[in-house]
């Protein structure tokens, strides 16, 4: 398969704290791949390198054979590449509709209106929202937003999407429904890059895992080799010299 | 088993419309120590919370010393001996550390035995006798993890429940706090542990309950837990 996003090396730095340190990571087409890492470890950072937020200190990041280091959010849009943020922010006096709208239209092309609202309805649809069109996306509970936030992504018809913890928050049902909505997009030919905490799902959705501990990479791998890792483990499970600490005392 | 102080039922709990708790059940016995250990956002933090009113429960129970002290406010749980060192110490940064110890001792219970309680405190931390009269602001991160968990003692508690011991120490200072859970567990005071390092809670503790996603995942006597491989399970889902 061929590669789609290419990470080489990237570094950020936000004053002391090496946030990624020389992070490099492929995601093929087709592919879902799962980043994880604990809290502070840096896997939001990478996020915001790649669409954009800010530029890398180092390194190059290559998108479908263009370099697209240190462009903008709204350029990386029109690259094709779609996040789905973890705070959900919508405009909430808009419709459901109209906010996915937005988002057809800054997407990978530059649509006319009546197209984007076109795409829009469609992947409202997809998401299951197809009854709530006309709501004020304000109105929704917390699972809707969520859903809401992955149609506006969808609806830039990305390549790649970036899913940060889109299962937060979600109720055992509502993530189930989520799981499969994440691998019908992946069957439509999109590749996926997330980050979540809820191991269980994005240990059992992804085809690799990258693991970051410090901005750094610390493993990578299919799920089970990851979580055979001693290093992973030892990440997870905290250092376990503490525990002669603890005994000594 | 010795007798039960805390003993929490079917805890269910959330923010808004988001339901973290799904059924958290617990014991911890008079005089041992405990701890809740679980995964980034399997809802430990929550769970204390609700167990302490600074979030109401939407089901379940939580008895205390025999009393249903479900739905009590915090200030009155505190009263009663039921007593949290929040995540990140949230200490008073513009007081001094004694002003600090002050604030534990707000109860009338503990108010009328603040003296002897400061002495305590003193014996047990000699170095927040030397800084009495400097900012708590100005302490490194181990020693304001101390003064957090003497400002604890001032409430007199029955439990002292701690969120997050190791949390951002260097593993000298770790060592140190260690000692004093350990003095204070000898001492008679009744602890459970919300802690990061896994191996770190399951050294120290009696007893251990391991939630996933909101639910129990397994539970047992620290030695029999840290030999399962559904402890890394927890952690890593796989």
């Amino acid at each position: 398969m061929s590669t789609l996003l290419e990470v080489r090396g990237i570094s950020k730095r936000f004053g002391g704290l090496q946030a990624v340190d020389r992070l490099s990571l492929t995601v093929d087409e087709g592919e879902i791949i799962g980043l994880i890492g604990p809290n502070g470890a840096g896997k939001s950072t990478v996020f915001n390198l790649i669409n954009g937020v800010y530029p890398p200190e180092s390194g190059r990041i290559v998108f479908a054979g263009t370099d697209i280091t240190g462009k903008p959010p709204h350029l990386v849009a029109r690259q094709g590449i779609a996040r789905a943020h973890q705070i959900v922010q919508p405009l909430g006096g808009l419709t459901v509709l109209d906010n996915c709208t937005v988002g057809a239209c800054f997407g990978r092309e530059d649509l006319p209106l009546g197209e984007a609202r076109e795409v829009a309805r469609e992947m409202v649809g997809m998401i299951g929202l197809g009854d709530r069109l006309d709501l004020p996306a304000g109105s929704l509970t917390t699972a809707g937003k969520k859903r809401l936030e992955l149609a506006r992504a969808l609806s830039a018809r990305p390549r790649l999407l970036l899913l940060d913890e889109v299962l937060a928050g979600l109720n055992p049902t509502e993530t189930e429904q989520m799981i499969d909505i994440v691998r019908k997009i992946r069957a439509g030919g999109i590749a996926i890059l997330m980050i979540e905490h809820i191991m269980r799902a994005i240990m059992s959705l992804s085809d690799r895992i990258v693991v970051l501990n410090l901005g750094a990479k610390l493993a990578e791998g299919t799920p089970q080799q990851v979580a055979e890792n001693p290093d992973v483990i030892a990440a997870y499970l905290g250092d376990s010299s503490l525990m002669a600490a603890a005994e000594i005392s | 088993m010795s007798e039960i102080l805390l003993q929490v039922e079917n805890l269910e709990a959330g923010y808004d419309d988001v339901q973290v708790l799904w059924g958290i059940s617990l014991k911890v016995a008079r005089g041992a120590m405990t701890t809740l250990l679980g995964a980034n956002g399997a809802g430990k933090t929550t769970s204390l919370r609700a167990i302490t009113g600074s979030i109401h429960p939407r089901g379940g129970r939580v008895v205390f010393a025999g009393e249903d002290v479900t739905t009590l406010p915090p200030h009155a749980k505190v009263a009663r001996g039921l007593v949290l060192v929040p995540e990140g110490r949230q200490l008073f940064s513009d007081m001094t550390v004694e002003e600090n110890l002050e604030m534990g001792a707000y109860s009338n219970r503990a108010r009328k035995r603040f003296r002897e309680q400061l002495d305590r405190v003193y014996t047990l931390f000699p170095r927040l006798e030397e800084r009495r009269r400097q900012k708590a602001g100005t302490f490194s991160g181990g020693e304001q993890q101390m003064l957090a968990i003497a400002r604890g003692l001032m409430s007199v508690p029955e439990i002292l429940i701690i969120d997050e011991l190791s949390l951002g120490l260097a593993p000298v200072i770790v060592q140190q706090l260690v000692g004093t859970l350990k003095a204070l567990k000898t001492a008679g005071v009744t602890i459970l542990l919300v802690e990061q390092n896994v191996h770190l809670a399951l050294a120290l503790s009696d007893y251990a309950y391991v939630i996933a996603d909101g639910r129990p995942f397994i539970e047992g006597p620290c030695s029999e837990v840290a030999a399962k491989p559904e402890i890394r399970q927890a952690y890593l889902g796989l």
